[in-house]
C-alpha cells in the first residue's frame, strides 16, 4: 500500500501530487475568473430592464443545468466552432485546443452564475442611505463602488464565496473526464494501472477532504477577522 | 445551429428521462431516510456514534461525487469480500452503483437541513410540550415536526435541484439517462451544441417543475398554519 503511494518510478505518488496541482490551478483560475466576471455581471444587472432580463437568465441556465453538461458542451463544442471558423479562414489542420483551458472556461462560466448571485444578495444589504451620502458628498460611481460598496459587498459575501470555492474545488473533478491530468485522472489511471481502483480513489477523495477542510477554515478565519466588530459597551 | 436537428433529438433525449428520475427520486429516499438517521445520531451526541456520523457528513460533503461514485463503481470490486457478498449482484449494477453514491452523498447534505430546521424551532416549545407532558415521540410528531419541515423545506428544494444535477454523473458508469444520451447523440451527428442544449433544456424544465412543485408545498404548509391559528381556541 505504502510502496503504491511511494514517489519516483515505482509508485504513484509524485503523479498524484502533480495531479493535485493541476486541480489546485483549475479551482483557483476558476473562483478567481468567476468572482471578477460574477462582480461584473452584477453591475451590468443594473443597466434596465434588458440586462436584468439577460443576467437573470445567465444565473438560471448555469445553476440548473448540470455541471458535467456545460463542461461537455464547451468541450466538445467549442472545438467545432473554431475549427469550422478555421476551415472557412482557409485554415484546415485540426486545432487542439487545451483541455485544461476548456476546463477553467467551463466551471469560471459556472462560478459567475454563483457569483453573480451571491454578490447581487450581499449588495442588497447595504443600506441605500450611505449610497445616497456618497452621492451627496459628490462622489462619482467609480469611487463610490470601490469605497463604499465593494468593501462591504466582499465581507457580506464571503461565506458565499467560500461556498463557491469549495463547489469549484469539487467541480473540477468533472475536468477529468476531459482527460486532463487533474487529481480524479491520475487517480484513474492508477486504478486502472494497478487494479487498486478503490485505493486510489479513497486516497484521491482523502485529498480532496484535505483541501476542503483547510480551505473551510481558512474561509472560517477570514470571515472572524473581517466580521464587524459589535460595539463594546 | 441546426434547429430541426436539436427538435429531432428532443424526443431521444426525453426516452431517458426515466431513467434519470428513477436515479434521482431512489437517492433522494435513502438520502431522506439515511439522513434523518445522520441528523438523530449527530443531535443526540452519543459517544463514538455521533463522532462517526460527524465524519460521514464532513467526508461526502468534502470530496467530489465522482470520486465518490466511482470508488463504488470501480473500487469496491477490489475486494473479494465484496465480490462474494450476496449484494455483489447489485453492486455490480451501474444504475444500484449511481444511487447507492448519490444517495448516500445526499445523506450528508439532508442531514445537515433537517438539523438546521430543528434547531430553528423555538426551544421554549420543546420545553413547555415537555412541561405539558409530551412524550418524545409526541414532542417530534407535533412540535418540532410540522414546523422543522417548514424550516427546512426551501434548502431540501435546492438539495432536489442539486441531486438532478448529480444525477447526469450516472452517464459516467455508461447510464443511458439524459446526459448519456446526449453524450450518444453529439458523438454520433457531430452536434455538440445541438445535443447538448436540447439537454440542457430538458434538465432546466425539470428544474422548474421542482422548484415550483416545492413552492406550492411551502405555501400550502404556511397557509394551513394560518388556517389552524384562525380557529378559535376550544
Amino acid at each position: 500500500m505504502l510502496e503504491l503511494l511511494s514517489f519516483g518510478k515505482s509508485g504513484w505518488g509524485d503523479e498524484l501530487l502533480s495531479g493535485l496541482a493541476t486541480t489546485m490551478a483549475l479551482a483557483v483560475l476558476a473562483f478567481g475568473v468567476g468572482l471578477v466576471c460574477g462582480l461584473l455581471l452584477m453591475l451590468f444587472r443594473r443597466r434596465g430592464t434588458m440586462a436584468r432580463y439577460v443576467t437573470v437568465s445567465y444565473v438560471t441556465v448555469f445553476r440548473g443545468v448540470p455541471e458535467l453538461l456545460v463542461l461537455y458542451l464547451f468541450f466538445f463544442g467549442t472545438g467545432t466552432v473554431i475549427q469550422s471558423v478555421a476551415s472557412s479562414l482557409g485554415y484546415t489542420p485540426r486545432i487542439n485546443l487545451s483541455g485544461f483551458a476548456l476546463g477553467v472556461f467551463a466551471l469560471a462560466v459556472i462560478a459567475t452564475a454563483y457569483a453573480a448571485e451571491a454578490f447581487r444578495g450581499a449588495a442588497s444589504s447595504i443600506p441605500k442611505g450611505q449610497l445616497e451620502a456618497a452621492d451627496a458628498y459628490g462622489f462619482g460611481p467609480v469611487k463610490r463602488f470601490t469605497l463604499i460598496e465593494l468593501p462591504q459587498l466582499l465581507r457580506v459575501a464571503l461565506p458565499a464565496m467560500g461556498n463557491i470555492w469549495l463547489v469549484m474545488l469539487k467541480d473540477t473533478a468533472l475536468v477529468s473526464m476531459t482527460a486532463v491530468a487533474e487529481l480524479m485522472r491520475q487517480a484513474s489511471v492508477a486504478a486502472g494501472a494497478t487494479h487498486r481502483p478503490f485505493t486510489f480513489y479513497a486516497v484521491a477523495a482523502l485529498i480532496y477532504l484535505c483541501v476542503s477542510f483547510l480551505s473551510e477554515r481558512l474561509f472560517k478565519r477570514a470571515e472572524a477577522r473581517f466580521a464587524l466588530k459589535e460595539a463594546s459597551a | 445551429m441546426n434547429w430541426d436537428l436539436l427538435l429531432s433529438f428532443v424526443p431521444q433525449l426525453v426516452a431517458g428521462l426515466p431513467v434519470t428520475l428513477s436515479i434521482l427520486v431512489c437517492s433522494l429516499a435513502i438520502g431522506l431516510v439515511l439522513g434523518a438517521l445522520l441528523c438523530w445520531a449527530r443531535m443526540r451526541r452519543a459517544p463514538v456514534i455521533a463522532q462517526a456520523a460527524d465524519f460521514y457528513v464532513l467526508f461526502f460533503r468534502g470530496t467530489p461525487l465522482l470520486v465518490q461514485l466511482f470508488a463504488i463503481y470501480y473500487g469496491l470490486g477490489q475486494f473479494e469480500v465484496v465480490r462474494d457478498s450476496f449484494a455483489w449482484p447489485l453492486l455490480r449494477e451501474a444504475w444500484f452503483c449511481a444511487v447507492l453514491a448519490l444517495g448516500l452523498n445526499s445523506a450528508a447534505f439532508t442531514s445537515e437541513i433537517m438539523r438546521g430546521g430543528i434547531i430553528g424551532v423555538e426551544r421554549g416549545q420543546i420545553e413547555a410540550a415537555e412541561a405539558y407532558g409530551f412524550s418524545r415521540l409526541q414532542i417530534a410528531r407535533l412540535v418540532l415536526g410540522p414546523q422543522a419541515v417548514r424550516f427546512a423545506l426551501p434548502s431540501y428544494s435546492n438539495e432536489t435541484i442539486l441531486m438532478l444535477k448529480g444525477t447526469a454523473l450516472a452517464s459516467t458508469i455508461s447510464i443511458m439517462d439524459l446526459t448519456g444520451i446526449a453524450r450518444k447523440l453529439s458523438a454520433l451527428h457531430f452536434a455538440p451544441f445541438e445535443s447538448f442544449i436540447a439537454a440542457g433544456g430538458i434538465y432546466l424544465v425539470l428544474a422548474m417543475v421542482l422548484t415550483l412543485s416545492y413552492s406550492a408545498i411551502e405555501k400550502r404548509l404556511a397557509w394551513e398554519r394560518e388556517r389552524k391559528t384562525n380557529v378559535s381556541p376550544v
